[in-house]
């Protein structure tokens, strides 16, 4: 990373940001590109939503271990029909099925494993990520929201990387990587890495690195964004 | 502790739970969840309780159909809000049960350091988000962490999958959850299993939790709902 800012420096270096396709993403589009990303063998951890979606887009040879916090690893695809086990979940409460492999274990393990540092990645969900890794997305802080914050806190602080799958805009167009998180925070400092339908991101502490775009210029992205890109 | 009685009603296995006791109660969702065990206490009638657990209810059964009964004052857990929790949502939004969020791991560690005789443990989770209001933070080596205290209850109502006579228990897949950590946190340990095997019917190698966490065992009979997708 270069320390030399004038606008011809950026400029240069936005020009080699890539531009991996022509069209922004769809989010299952995302999803594969997030999956590209994970190494092989590593210790997953998927969040309920969205990002739940990355485990079809991980071939088995790849051998990534998937981990739930309400206490597996080895996680298999969803279970259907006559696979339903009730005893047999995953953190959404959605059934789900085990591989050859899986490991069972109490919540106090699922979260010492996330809280010590073991697990590799976890890919979440999230209303707003400040460009420093600041993570909001358990909380809309709106009057009558009830507050629901299950393991997010935990695995925003726990994983080795943590990575976000997020549209860029809200549906009114407001932007969703900022200076500074307006929603009720998550955890601080936590997020390196932010996959969005228009462009991924790296969050370094230099600043926001545009790793890659799809169907925007850097220009584009910079018009719509309050956050400097390097 | 004295050895664990295997009972032969659940009724007999909530006795003694009073007015204004914390019960932990087990379960993810509707898996692990103790269904006889809170059905026994609904007809109990201990009142004012403070229900520790990870959620607040779902749909008409278990936890949700004793927040139903009004036998709930406070709900202590991590994610309240779900798709099918419009008992708890209903009585959250009149002002008639209380409300304490707590980020999931917290939430087992705590129960973890009631139970192994940990005063207080200093936690990264939750460090500069709402969640640190009133907590004393501690820098360790450079990084923030905020004080825990133990949670402990008088009662803790799970359910495991097999007992022996003694009370060592083994759990069904994800169904363990808080099961295990609940077991060493309250006072009395009360269990609902889907069968008590022979003495020596348990691998001793594969005991998740030992009987001396468990006061009362009861079989019942297995019992399952699921309930598609919280959000």
């Amino acid at each position: 990373m270069t320390t030399d800012t004038t606008a011809a420096a950026r400029s240069a270096s936005a020009s080699r940001a890539p531009s991996a396709v022509d069209h922004p993403l769809s989010m299952a589009e995302v999803a594969a590109v997030i999956a590209r990303d994970i190494p092989a063998g590593a210790f997953v951890n998927l969040g309920i939503g969205r990002p739940t979606r990355i485990a079809d887009h991980l071939p088995e040879e790849l051998g990534v271990v998937l981990h739930t916090e309400n206490g597996m690893l080895g996680m298999g695809p969803k279970a259907e029909g006559a696979r339903i086990d009730p005893d047999l979940t995953n953190a959404g409460k959605v059934p789900v099925t085990e591989l050859p492999g899986a490991a069972y274990f109490h919540h106090a393990d699922s979260f010492a494993m996330m809280r010590g540092g073991h697990l590799d990645v976890c890919v979440l969900g999230a209303y707003q990520v400040s460009e420093r890794g600041d993570l909001a997305n358990w909380h809309t802080g709106e009057p009558g929201d009830i507050p629901a914050v299950g393991g997010a806190m935990d695995l925003a602080i726990g994983a080795k990387d943590v990575y976000v799958m997020m549209t860029l805009f809200t549906k009114s167009g407001a932007p969703k990587l900022v200076r500074q998180c307006t929603y009720p925070l998550t955890g601080i400092g936590c997020v390196s890495r932010v996959y969005t339908e228009v462009a991924t991101f790296d969050l370094l502490p230099q600043g926001v690195h545009v790793r890659e775009t799809y169907g925007i210029t850097l220009d584009e992205l910079r018009s719509r964004l309050d956050v400097e890109l390097h | 502790m004295s050895r664990a009685a295997v009972l032969e009603s659940t009724d007999e296995a909530v006795a003694g739970i009073e007015d204004g006791s914390t019960v932990l109660v087990g379960g993810f969702g509707l898996a692990g969840m103790p269904f006889d065990l809170i059905d026994a206490l609904i007809r109990q009638g201990a009142k004012d309780l403070t229900i520790v657990s990870n959620n607040a209810g779902n749909g008409d059964v278990g936890l949700a159909a004793l927040l139903a009964a009004g036998r709930v004052r406070k709900v202590v857990c991590s994610f309240p809000r779900q798709v099918d929790s419009y008992v708890f949502d209903a009585l959250y939004r009149e002002g008639k049960i209380e409300l304490e969020v707590v980020p999931q791991g917290n939430l087992a560690e705590r129960m973890r350091a009631a139970g192994a005789g940990i005063g207080a443990f200093y936690c990264p989770t939750a460090v500069g988000t709402p969640l640190a209001e009133g907590k004393e933070v501690r820098t360790i080596d450079g990084r923030d962490y905020l004080l825990e205290y133990p949670i402990k209850g008088d009662y803790a109502l799970i359910s495991a999958y097999r007992s022996d006579p003694m009370g060592n228990l083994v759990y069904r897949k994800t169904a363990r959850n808080f099961g295990p950590v609940m077991a060493t946190a309250a006072t009395t340990t009360v269990v609902q299993v889907d069968e008590v095997v022979p003495l020596g019917g348990l691998d001793p190698e594969a005991v998740v939790t030992p009987s001396i966490y468990v006061d009362r065992v009861v079989p019942v009979e297995t019992r399952h709902y699921t309930v598609q997708g919280a959000r």
